[in-house]
């Protein structure tokens, strides 16, 4: 009778066990609802595979990626391109917008590109499946063929274009408003203190020493510097005050001779201007450096400006500026070497003070709106950091997505 | 004559600028390559732009020298340098070492142009101090709180400063991370917006003074 017992006992135990190992087993599914598609805004060679997420996914159970050729048939035989735990790899770690998004944000989502022995070629179709592994098992999804191939738009970007364009718009509209109205111009010392420092110069019958930066003309602050010379060698003609404009880069050099010499025409002294006023020295930065610090030795130029972009030789030439004593104007965007121009100039324009410059000088109506466009794209700015931060407290605390709609409007998406 | 010298630099200026600002936004194999040509353009066109500017600085020396200018010696060093320098490298076929051995382009190029620019550079260091001493004066309550900050910067980027002042290095990761930081994106949107404002009004032919040249 106990012998019995125990035997219906342990028959029991043993049941138990096996179908809870049967049900263990038959809850791993294969990946359902999969999707495979040209990856959408990109410049072609991948595939997206996206897959709905399923109540099995943990750490234990993984996930492979299988691509074979578009005529194959069993998914066993292709190619694994990956392989990863069931618990990773969701559309919610990638960089996208809503307004983008294929699925909802809790689905798998991979992108297939060439390597790992296999190439993604634009206009070839490709068998892409999933595969659930657990242990020795795997179970198969339906093979989808997709095609991969280039795109024009990159939609993600859409909201950088959208706000580009709008500031664009915010500038013209301001300058057209300022061309009706008068706009304050708030004052900027480094800029008053131009006139001084050519005064200075004039009166102590020594030149004007102006650089343009380390830049070529692709860079905006060099444009910015160029055009404040056309504004200070026009000064300096009328003063009749010898100009020195050492150049790093050729063809800033033959741009800037053509600003300076339309400078002396507007100022009625074409006489006065001189070819070499702009000269090349080197590209080399240090080379450079030592031959400005030579001319500011041996010249003793009673006005240096340092306008543009500027890398280490920055206090390599305003120290040296310093210690003949000129009176030094620096405006540069380079925020690491502010600090430097800060410490050894009379006046520094602090980043966008360089772009203003031009606008504070000429006091052109077109200048000034341009002025006044930056401001309200400042204010923008604010508003969306400062709206912005609320809203993603907001969903930090709530859990809420609503406000991720909002957010992905000031997301840089590439 | 006025076309071809302001309103066909405008005209390529305005196609140009909306190209390449449109680029940015098209993922194609097309937009890579035609901004990978364009690249090149620019890299062959400084090239000879280079040509520009060796002419505008032998032409400077050879001014100094023929009148006899103050320090018209360093002219002469100027133009035994690149004469010499273009030699060898001529010579060496523009190469610092062949099988191993040092051409003298190499030479000049390793035992010359590198030290002196390692030097240059290295003068950094001194300048660094001087200026460090005159601004960290404390004449003002600016340069008061400019000296508090380097101080307490200084003391947390050393072990020998965490180590005497413990909190030195929570507080200037603090300054750095915080107000630094702050402070700096400040100025980069500040920058941001003034460079895509210049360039709407260089692409649309706004400003112009870049041109040179009259304003009709």
């Amino acid at each position: 009778m106990k012998w019995t017992t125990c035997r219906v006992a342990w028959t029991l135990v043993f049941s138990v066990w096996l179908s809870s190992s049967v049900l263990a087993q038959s809850s791993v599914t294969a990946p359902q609802e999969v999707q495979v598609f040209d990856t959408p805004s990109d410049g072609g060679g991948s595939l997206t595979v996206q897959w709905a997420p399923a109540p099995s996914d943990g750490s234990d159970i993984r996930y492979q990626i299988l691509v074979g050729e578009a005529s194959a048939r069993d998914p066993s035989a292709f190619a694994i391109i990956a392989e990863f735990p069931s618990n990773t790899h969701y559309i919610k770690d990638t960089e996208t917008a809503w307004w983008t998004r294929e699925a909802d944000k809790t689905w798998h989502h991979v992108v297939i590109r060439s390597g790992k022995g296999i190439e993604i070629l634009d206009g070839m179709s490709y068998a892409v499946a999933v595969a659930t592994v657990h242990d020795d098992q795997r179970m198969f999804s339906p093979i989808v063929v997709a095609t991969p191939s280039p795109n024009w738009i990159n939609w993600n970007q859409l909201n950088n274009l959208i706000i580009a364009v709008s500031f664009g718009g915010l500038v013209f509209y301001s300058i057209s408003h300022a061309k009706r109205n008068e706009i304050f111009l708030r004052r900027i010392p480094g800029l008053d203190a131009v006139d001084e420092a050519i005064g200075r110069a004039t009166e102590l019958g020594k030149p004007i020493l102006y650089l343009t930066g380390a830049h070529d003309l692709h860079d905006p602050s060099t444009i910015a510097a160029a055009v404040i010379l056309g504004k200070v060698a026009k000064r300096a003609a009328l003063y009749e005050t010898e100009l020195m404009v050492p150049h790093r880069e050729p063809m800033t050099m033959a741009v800037c001779q053509e600003i300076t010499k339309q400078a002396y025409l507007e100022a009625g002294k074409p006489d006065l201007f001189k070819e070499d006023a702009n000269f090349f020295i080197t590209s080399d930065q240090f080379s450079y450096t030592a031959a400005v610090d030579g001319i500011m030795l041996r010249k003793k130029p009673a006005a240096n400006f340092f306008m543009g972009s500027y890398f280490a030789e920055s206090l390599l030439l305003t120290e040296t500026g310093a210690s003949t004593g000129a009176i030094q104007i620096a405006g540069t965007d380079s925020d690491h070497q502010l600090p430097f121009f800060v410490t050894t100039c009379d006046y520094t324009l602090i980043g966008e003070e360089l772009y203003a410059a031009s606008a504070y000088l000429s006091k052109e109506p077109v200048q000034i709106g341009t002025l006044r466009g930056q401001d309200i794209g400042k204010a923008v700015i604010l508003g969306a950091i400062a709206v912005g931060t609320v809203l993603a407290t907001v969903g930090a605390v709530t859990g809420a997505q609503w406000p991720q709609f909002v957010l992905d409007l000031f997301r840089d998406l590439k | 004559m006025i076309f071809l010298r302001r309103q066909l630099p405008l005209l390529i200026t305005l196609i140009t600028g909306l190209l390449f600002a449109g680029q940015y936004y098209v993922p194609h194999p097309a937009s890579e390559h035609m901004l990978t040509s364009a690249t090149k353009w620019l890299q062959i066109i400084g090239g000879f732009a280079l040509i520009l500017g060796v002419t505008s600085l032998f032409h400077q020396h050879a001014a100094k020298i023929r009148r006899q200018e103050a320090g018209w010696g360093y002219s002469l060093v100027l133009y035994a340098g690149m004469l010499g320098t273009i030699a060898a490298g001529l010579w060496a076929d523009g190469k610092e070492s062949v099988e191993g051995a040092m051409t003298a382009f190499g030479w000049v190029y390793n035992y010359m142009m590198v030290p002196l620019q390692g030097t240059m550079f290295a003068i950094l260091a001194f300048f660094i101090a001087s200026a460090a001493y005159r601004s960290f004066r404390a004449r003002s309550r600016e340069a008061a709180v400019l000296l508090v900050a380097a101080v307490i910067v200084m003391m947390g980027r050393v072990p020998l400063g965490e180590y005497l002042i413990p909190l030195s290095g929570d507080v200037s990761s603090w300054i750095l991370n915080v107000l630094n930081a702050s402070v700096r994106r400040a100025i980069l949107i500040g920058v941001s917006l003034g460079a895509v404002a210049l360039s709407f009004k260089i692409i649309f032919g706004v400003e112009r003074s870049y041109l040179g040249g009259g304003k009709e």
